[in-house]
């Protein structure tokens, strides 16, 4: 809390890092420590998804009229709208299903002995740094025609023939929810962890039972976190191409398969460009809607 | 003592008070936490734990329970896998080539971000997170036409550049909460007993923001080595990563070399992660 909150935004005197002493102002200025990760965010993530916006304006790669005609041709076609739906659909199925169990187990680690902290924290974090190709790999030896659940089945008499259970919406939807739920716990163990344990106590000796109590107390007051997770795992679900292409086959086609199979496949450059402008944009508006909703409840339950 | 005694006493006051209702309650609402928690252990654990065992298995399938045991697919690894060590190779090249560049561009810009509450830095950080937001495949395939565009075409240089702008912003993170930590009167002490800034920085500001940094590195590692949606578009035929060859084992003939592979990622990310988790508390920075 040194000067630095009374700098006004937008304009900084040359110095003025010095009053929070970091080596920053004083050798290099902190526009310079930015300047390489702002131009190669210019050259290399900006540049190239403004270039595809343009391109994706265009008939072909020649680029000699402006025009929306791949939009019009991706919003006015049932299968194009479909696979749009389907994509967004599975992101929040897989949303749902994370939150129902990330959330119990998020609750679980913040009331567990330190002991039992360091194991869970090991079992969440392993599997995020763990290969998603190799977790999605798992998918298709315990989904297969001779995977655990089916010789299972099989040797209890409830099928006769192997079922199909790979290549199929809620293979894709169990599969991801697997690959994403750190996503969702890491954020509300964080929110967990910050609220006052007296309240807790507090509430139940005012004589609200546990249920009461979480849905009264805990949960609203996690509702950062919550929110933090979902977008996390709505977002990284919904252009989850490995899982989705491995687990969902050839017969479901989501977004980032779309773009892949007409860009790379179909060498039709603009299309491709519209859809990923189209999921890019999807994304990034229920990003927003979101945020703007949370803001707006948050407004209001404090008056 | 008596604090004790006292303490005791009311917890027994109370359990005697707990009315069979709120017995009920407390009973239900622990055992719904313990299920679905139950639920999330397990679909995080079995997955794993069933690659490692199907990956011992005697027969050319990947059926489990596996008929029999063998090593006979770790030895393929070793005998018959050129194009799998080749691929392990050039994967390990770009990760690290990718984490050592973003960790200079980020760890720098996280300098001057972090210790700033002003609203340029707040968008500024809000910027350099947006990869990990955006559909990755999006920005894989802008590259793509970026680099085509400009006729440089793919190679390893365009596969580590598309690399570096999806690692960073998790040095980035981890550095900006590791600065945050910094207390400034550290700071103003080291200046007014006259360190120079070079020295305050390799003495004071180092020394606490390391764990954050090798913590981000480390994760940025592990996304760039099993990244496949900038690496789908940024490779050309003849340098295949890790990830996209196992996708392609995967995809055309289920080879159960696949699940030794799998295997060997599985032990070393274990392994690794349990010691990065000794040293430099992984855990806490991917909060």
């Amino acid at each position: 809390m040194s000067g630095t909150l009374a700098v006004p935004a937008g304009r900084l005197p040359p110095d003025a890092g010095a009053s929070s002493g970091s080596l920053a102002s004083r050798l290099l200025s902190d526009w310079q420590l930015v300047l390489p990760l702002g131009l190669f965010f210019l050259a290399f993530v900006f540049g190239p998804l403004a270039l595809l916006g343009y391109v994706s304006l265009h008939t072909n790669v020649s680029l000699e009229e402006v025009t929306l005609a791949q939009y019009t041709k991706f919003l006015f076609d049932d299968f194009n709208l479909g696979v749009l739906g389907a994509t967004l659909w599975l992101g929040l199925k897989v949303t749902v299903l994370t939150l129902l169990i990330g959330y119990p187990l998020a609750y679980l680690y913040s009331v567990a002995r330190p002991f039992w902290q360091k194991l869970l924290i090991l079992l969440i974090v392993l599997p995020l740094l763990t290969s998603a190709v190799v977790r999605t790999f798992a998918w298709l030896v315990i989904l297969g025609r001779q995977g655990i659940v089916n010789e299972t089945l099989l040797a209890l008499g409830l099928l006769e023939m192997p079922a199909k259970l790979l290549y199929t919406p809620t293979a894709v939807v169990v599969a991801l929810a697997q690959i994403e739920l750190p996503l969702m716990v890491l954020p509300i163990i964080t929110v967990l962890a910050s609220i006052d344990p007296n309240l807790r106590q507090a509430s139940q000796s005012l004589g609200a039972g546990s249920w009461r109590t979480f849905f009264q107390v805990i949960l609203p007051l996690s509702a950062p976190g919550v929110l933090a997770g979902c977008l996390l795992v709505y977002a990284s679900s919904v252009s989850a191409f490995v899982t989705q292409t491995l687990v969902g086959g050839g017969r479901q086609m989501f977004m980032p398969f779309y773009i892949y199979q007409q860009a790379i496949q179909a060498n039709n450059y603009p299309f491709a460009a519209a859809i990923a402008m189209i999921l890019l944009f999807s994304v990034l508006g229920i990003v927003v809607l979101v945020n703007l909703l949370a803001r707006r409840v948050r407004v209001l339950s404090h008056g | 003592m008596a604090d004790a005694t006292y303490g005791s006493l009311k917890v027994e006051v109370q359990m005697r008070g707990e009315s069979i209702a709120s017995r009920v309650e407390r009973w239900s609402f622990g055992s719904v936490i313990g299920l679905l928690s139950a639920a999330a252990i397990v679909l995080l654990v079995a997955p794993t734990l069933i690659v490692i065992i199907v990956s011992f298995t005697s027969g050319m399938s990947l059926r489990f329970p596996p008929p029999g045991y063998s090593l006979r697919w770790y030895e393929a690894l070793f005998t018959n896998s050129p194009d799998l060590w080749r691929a392990a190779k050039l994967s390990f090249q770009v990760a690290a080539l990718a984490t050592a560049i973003s960790t200079v561009l980020a760890v720098s810009a996280a300098l001057a971000i972090a210790r700033r509450p002003v609203l340029w830095a707040r968008f500024l950080d809000s910027v350099f997170m947006s990869p990990l937001m955006l559909p990755t495949l999006a920005l894989g395939l802008g590259l793509l036409v970026w680099f085509n565009l400009f006729g440089s075409g793919v190679s390893m240089t365009t596969l580590v550049i598309g690399h570096v702008a999806i690692t960073s912003p998790y040095i980035l993170r981890t550095t900006c909460a590791s600065l945050s930590q910094l207390d400034g009167v550290l700071l103003e002490s080291a200046k007014s007993l006259g360190a120079g800034p070079l020295f305050t920085f390799r003495t004071v500001t180092l020394p606490v923001i390391f764990p954050g940094i090798a913590a981000g590195a480390f994760i940025a590692f592990m996304m760039s080595f099993d990244n496949v949606a900038i690496s789908l578009f940024l490779s050309d035929a003849r340098s295949e990563v890790l990830p996209i060859r196992l996708w392609n084992i995967i995809e055309s003939n289920l080879d159960v070399r696949a699940a030794a592979v799998s295997g060997v990622l599985i032990a070393v990310t274990t392994v690794l992660v349990i010691l990065m988790e000794r040293v430099f508390g992984v855990s806490r920075h991917v909060r």
